[in-house]
Formats: C-alpha cells, sequence, structure tokens
C-alpha cells in the first residue's frame, strides 16, 4: 500500500457551537420573563369556567383541596394549612388592614362540598375583603360535549 | 528610530465557563418553573356593609342551587340554559333586578361556579347585564330568616 505523505487532507469533525450561545440566552430570558413564584401547591381539580379575568401579581391565596383542608398565604411565602375557620378570618382580617385593596384568590377543589366554600367566604366578607377571584380553568367547547 | 519587537497581548474576555453557567441557569428555571392558572371569576365584595341596600327575596331572582346539582329558580326547577332566557324576561320588567345566588351546603362548589359563570354571560347571551349578582353566605341567610322571624 502506497501511502504518499503530505497528500493526505485532514478533515475534522466539528460541531458548530456559535449560535448556542444565542440559544441558551434565548431560553434562559424565556424562562426569567415567565417565572413565577407559586405561592400555593396544593393539588385541586379546579372547576372550569367560560368567563375568567386576570388575577393580580401578589393576590393573597385560599386554597381548599378535595378533603376540605384550608390553606392560606399572604401571596408572599408558602401557603400554611389552618385548622379553623376563625384562623381563616384572621388572617383575612391581618391581610386587609394591612391593604385594604388586597385581592383574594380561593383556589378551591370543584368537588369539595359548598359548605366549606361557603365559610372561607363568610370569614372574608366578614374581614371585609373588597375583591374574590375564583380561581377556574378555560372551559372549551369539548367539555360541553363531553 | 528604534524597531522594538514588542509582544503584542491581545485582552479577551474568558467565556469558556459562560455555556456552563447559562445550561445551569436553564436547568435551575426549567425545574422551578410552572405554568399556573392565572385566571378566575372575580366576585366584588360591597364596600361597606352598612350602606348595602337589604336586598328583598320578592324584589329579586332567587336562584337556589340544590344538593343534587339541580337549579331552582324562584321556587321553579330549571336547567342551566334556561336561566338565562328567564332571567332576561324579569329584567325587560326591572333593569335593576338583582340576583340571588343561593347555593346548599351540601352541594359541590362546581355546581355553584357553573351556575354563577352562567350569570356572568348574561351580556353576551341575552345582551343584558345583571346588575347585582348577591351571594350571601349560611350566616347572612339565617340572620335574614331571624330577622323576619321565620324558622
Amino acid at each position: 500500500m502506497a501511502i504518499i505523505r503530505g497528500r493526505e487532507r485532514k478533515t475534522e469533525a466539528q460541531i458548530f457551537t456559535a449560535s448556542m450561545a444565542d440559544i441558551v440566552f434565548l431560553l434562559i430570558v424565556f424562562f426569567v420573563l415567565t417565572y413565577n413564584v407559586e405561592v400555593d401547591r396544593t393539588q385541586v381539580q379546579l372547576p372550569k369556567t367560560w368567563v375568567r379575568t386576570d388575577i393580580p401579581k401578589e393576590s393573597a391565596y385560599i386554597s381548599i383541596d378535595s378533603d376540605g383542608i384550608v390553606r392560606v398565604s399572604t401571596g408572599k411565602e408558602m401557603s400554611l394549612p389552618v385548622s379553623s375557620d376563625e384562623e381563616v378570618l384572621s388572617f383575612a382580617a391581618n391581610v386587609v388592614a394591612s391593604d385594604p385593596n388586597k385581592p383574594f384568590v380561593l383556589k378551591a377543589d370543584k368537588g369539595v362540598k359548598y359548605d366549606r366554600v361557603d365559610k372561607v367566604l363568610d370569614a372574608l366578607k366578614q374581614a371585609k375583603a373588597r375583591v374574590i377571584f375564583l380561581l377556574s380553568e378555560q372551559k372549551t367547547v369539548e367539555d360541553i360535549n363531553r | 528610530m528604534l524597531n522594538i519587537n514588542k509582544k503584542e497581548i491581545e485582552s479577551e474576555i474568558f467565556t469558556g465557563s459562560m455555556a456552563d453557567i447559562s445550561f445551569l441557569l436553564i436547568i435551575y428555571f426549567m425545574v422551578t418553573s410552572v405554568f399556573s392558572a392565572t385566571k378566575g371569576l372575580d366576585f366584588q365584595l360591597p364596600k361597606d356593609e352598612t350602606n348595602t341596600p337589604e336586598i328583598k327575596r320578592e324584589d329579586s331572582i332567587d336562584v337556589h342551587v340544590m344538593a343534587n346539582g339541580q337549579i331552582q329558580v324562584d321556587g321553579k326547577d330549571m336547567p342551566l340554559e334556561q336561566i338565562l332566557p328567564y332571567i332576561a324576561e324579569k329584567l325587560k320588567q326591572n333593569p335593576d333586578k338583582p340576583v340571588i345566588l343561593r347555593t346548599d351546603p351540601d352541594a359541590t362548589y362546581g355546581d355553584m361556579i357553573a351556575v354563577f359563570d352562567e350569570l356572568r354571560q348574561a351580556k353576551d347571551k341575552i345582551g343584558m347585564n345583571i346588575k347585582t349578582i348577591s351571594i350571601p353566605t349560611q350566616r347572612e341567610i339565617e340572620n335574614i330568616w331571624s330577622l323576619i322571624g321565620a324558622q
């Protein structure tokens, strides 16, 4: 076998990485913009509605899971479970005292008995909350056909 | 002039670790970011309880969600889609007529939301606005009953 030295051309295999930085930065910018800290991670099956309005950021959260356990959060820290309806009232009163226009978000499971929701709404009314958002998912035509 | 051989040192920023830092940030944001529901039905409460006009039952449209999910409007059984046409008739006589949405404590939250959502669509479906939708709590209902002396 005759190999002529010097005539061999070596082509190095390369992966073009110059655009990687652009893609990575684009992804970082996307995540930074869409990032929001979820103060309440209670797993609930939200009811579906047609009418939905945007909830302002840093609203106070009250969640009721399918077992009827109520958790509260002022919107700045993670939600904590409360043991009685009086605690919900004192929580709501404290929130309203610090900011009378603070919106409240009620995140309740659609299968929960209305009695539990009624108690929470009553506490919010007594605490003189102004706006309550009933968290929901978007209803679609498929939901009707089901 | 003397021509001295200058050693040129190119100034550069070391970018070799940038990729590592960037990927670390991406992984952090991907793991911690959650796409949560950020929309819902808004529900305004009266600003001052003392100035809230007392709504009498006979001056209003009474929508009652029963324990089994059935709906009664002014005491008559009605399917969900017939509520708004019925309310439209009432609003033609008196556009200020308030709607009271009462829910049985044993009904589910989903049943109540379905009716509330339907009432909120009045403008789109019947072209009329329900000016007041009141959702009294059980305590408020009991207070009214005790005021009028009913059992």
